[in-house]
């Protein structure tokens, strides 16, 4: 393998990391901030992606009109799950668990019932289809987007986690719900703050990750939901640098394992399982050890 | 107290052979899709007992019932089938030598998948059950797919993701509902023992448990194993009535449904277990009718594929947001209860006769 082979893996790597850690920001802001799984994430990028292309192939919408009002759909609809599904259950951890998933399987079977699960082609800009190409090494045009919008996302997000009122009180509410009650933070005001920025980085990185992999049916979100999932735990879930750093890792892993090891492609799922697992046993606190909550059975 | 006992023993057993002659005569009359129905019941009733017993009574929420399925469901189903039937199923690449040549008898075959299925349930909560909560329900969905997966990608052994055909159909009715009965009738004796009473215990308050002497990890891990080798059997039963399997069949979706059915039953009642895997088997085949495609009126109607699951995700949710007790809460059935309840009715009645 020659260092142009490995620049490409190293260029394909590099986005995926990006993308799958933009989507783990989504579960570590929610759990940071309420205690739970939300295993609905992946299908809150699968609603954003599927309705930005229903826009644009039913109602012929430019695709940046699409995007933004599905982006608004999907915060929107995150907010009202919050409101009638995760809000009840907020004392119980299983039966949230519980709740949570059966959400997931609620909007996927909505979306297939109502517009089938034939698979159709994602409408993005045709600019992001080019190749720049140096020397053997191709540099699609898709990649340096994920990784400048990421980029930017990342030093936002940040900004508003350590600089603004909002922030410093997510911040509150993670290390203690009730002493931070007790300085005068409203948790309704501030979970349903957590809920527009986690859907709203499961919106960007839907556009992302189906302007790179075209395509979207009712179950897009299932898998790179899964694996943004594995990243959290990687990085310490409920840290917002460690979901960065650990679903950078696990893309950027993932394409490394295929490039270095052809023959064991068709494991690469085990391979993200057995990492998971791994971490859980034996580093729960993920990379940057991460307390770990109290339990509240 | 002693006397009641008795009686409500010998109604037991007067009942379970009632069941068993029922279930040989029901082989014999009834068509094959009430026979289906039936067959399906009971399958899904022993994956809801067992998953009650390590969620309901222990208080340890494990997703590993797909996985534990297909384990029960593989074993048995290589063991069965006829080495010629074999050699037609894996065209592409051939079986290894142990599953080339091996055909054995259902019984053996079902209890081999039944102590495997434990055995891999052993191994995920060995490291498994020292944690907790979201930790624990994490790991044991991670090792769930990881046995899909390994399956998809073991071509040698269990043809990958082309899956096994032409499994025969050994298991009647009455396989079935014996299995079935086995698997309450350890699962409620292992409930009321002293065993039992510290499960419930752990469920309860694991640090009080632990400070009144009971091994956390030792019964933790027995709730767990006794469920694996039913899950197991279960699966293996389930290969007999479907006739082909493929990794697929054992996709996260099976452990939810699971979940929604004893939810649906109560989690900690197994009289609710039995009772919700029917309602489950009677509303999927309801859902199934509307669902699929048919002429309407001379109008091709297109049918709502995803229909099912939809309603059943509603209900689960509205379930867990509403009547988290499921329909018996925890209470059981038992002859006792049979009995007051007509004697009440019997005094009521004599009471309104009085005036």
């Amino acid at each position: 393998m020659d260092i142009s082979q490995i620049l490409q893996y190293l260029i394909n790597g590099v986005a995926l990391g990006s993308l799958y850690a933009l989507i783990a920001i989504g579960y570590t802001i929610i759990y940071g901030v309420v205690g739970l799984i939300n295993m609905a994430h992946g299908d809150f990028f699968m609603v954003a992606a599927f309705l930005t292309m229903w826009g644009v192939l039913q109602y012929n919408l430019p695709w940046y009109v699409a995007f933004a009002i599905a982006a608004i759909i999907t915060v929107l609809l995150g907010l009202l799950v919050e409101k009638v599904a995760y809000k009840p259950l907020r004392e119980q951890k299983t039966s949230s668990f519980i709740g949570a998933i059966s959400v997931s399987f609620l909007i996927q079977n909505f979306f297939v019932v109502v517009f089938t699960s034939r698979s159709k082609p994602f409408p993005h800009p045709a600019i992001l289809d080019q190749v720049l190409n140096f020397g053997k090494v191709a540099l699609p045009v898709v990649n340096i987007a994920i990784v400048l919008v990421s980029a930017i996302l990342f030093l936002a997000l940040f900004y508003i986690i350590t600089k603004t009122k909002m922030g410093r009180a997510m911040r509150a509410i993670s290390k203690d719900l009730e002493a931070s009650q007790l300085m005068g933070v409203d948790p309704n005001k501030i979970i349903a703050f957590a809920f527009i920025l986690s859907t709203s980085f499961a919106a960007i990185g839907a556009f992302m990750y189906c302007s790179k992999f075209p395509y979207v049916d009712p179950f897009t979100g299932v898998v790179p939901g899964l694996k943004a999932f594995i990243g959290a735990v990687m990085g310490g879930i409920g840290s917002i640098p460690g979901a960065m750093v650990g679903g950078f890792l696990l893309g950027l892993g993932e394409i490394m394992l295929v490039a270095f090891f052809p023959e064991l492609t068709s494991f690469r799922d085990i391979f993200a399982y057995v990492i998971l697992i791994l971490f859980l046993l034996f580093r729960p606190g993920g990379i940057f050890n991460v307390k770990v909550r109290e339990e509240k059975v | 107290m002693n006397k009641s006992l008795k009686i409500s023993t010998i109604l037991s057993i007067f009942a379970v052979l009632l069941i068993l002659a029922g279930s040989v005569l029901g082989e014999k009359y009834l068509d094959a899709f009430q026979i289906r129905l039936l067959n399906m019941w009971c399958i899904y009733a022993i994956m809801v007992v067992s998953f009650n017993l390590v969620y309901g009574f222990t208080g340890q929420f494990s997703l590993a019932h797909a996985g534990l399925a297909a384990i029960g469901a593989y074993t048995v189903s290589l063991l069965t089938m006829a080495p010629d039937n074999k050699q037609l199923s894996f065209f592409i690449t051939p079986p290894i030598w142990p599953i080339s040549v091996v055909q054995w008898p259902l019984l053996p075959s079902l209890i081999l998948g039944g102590l495997l299925a434990a055995f891999v349930g052993y191994l995920i909560g060995a490291p498994a059950l020292r944690l907790h909560g979201d930790y624990l329900l994490i790991v044991t969905f991670g090792f769930s797919e990881i046995i899909r997966l390994l399956l998809t990608n073991m071509p040698s052994v269990c043809n990958g993701a082309i899956g096994l055909k032409g499994i025969p159909g050994y298991a009647n009715l009455t396989w079935m509902v014996s299995s079935l009965i086995v698997c309450i009738f350890v699962t409620k004796r292992l409930i009321d023992s002293s065993y039992g009473r510290a499960l419930k215990c752990i469920r309860e308050d694991e640090i009080a448990a632990e400070a009144v002497g009971v091994n956390l990890f030792r019964h933790k891990m027995l709730a767990l194993v006794v469920s694996s080798f039913f899950v197991g059997i279960a699966g293996g039963l389930f290969s007999n009535i479907l006739g082909t399997i493929d990794p697929n069949t054992f996709r996260p979706y099976l452990t939810y449904a699971v979940v929604t059915m004893a939810v649906l039953g109560g989690v900690r009642s197994l009289t609710g277990g039995v009772i919700a895997a029917a309602i489950y088997t009677a509303m999927s085949e309801v859902l199934r009718g509307i669902e699929a495609p048919r002429l309407f009126f001379n109008l091709q109607f297109d049918g709502l594929p995803g229909l099912r699951t939809l309603a059943f995700a509603i209900m689960l949710l509205l379930l867990i947001l509403f009547a988290r007790g499921g329909l018996m809460g925890s209470k059981e059935f038992s002859w006792g209860g049979v009995i007051s309840f007509f004697q009440e009715r019997f005094n009521r009645r004599k009471q309104e006769d009085k005036p």
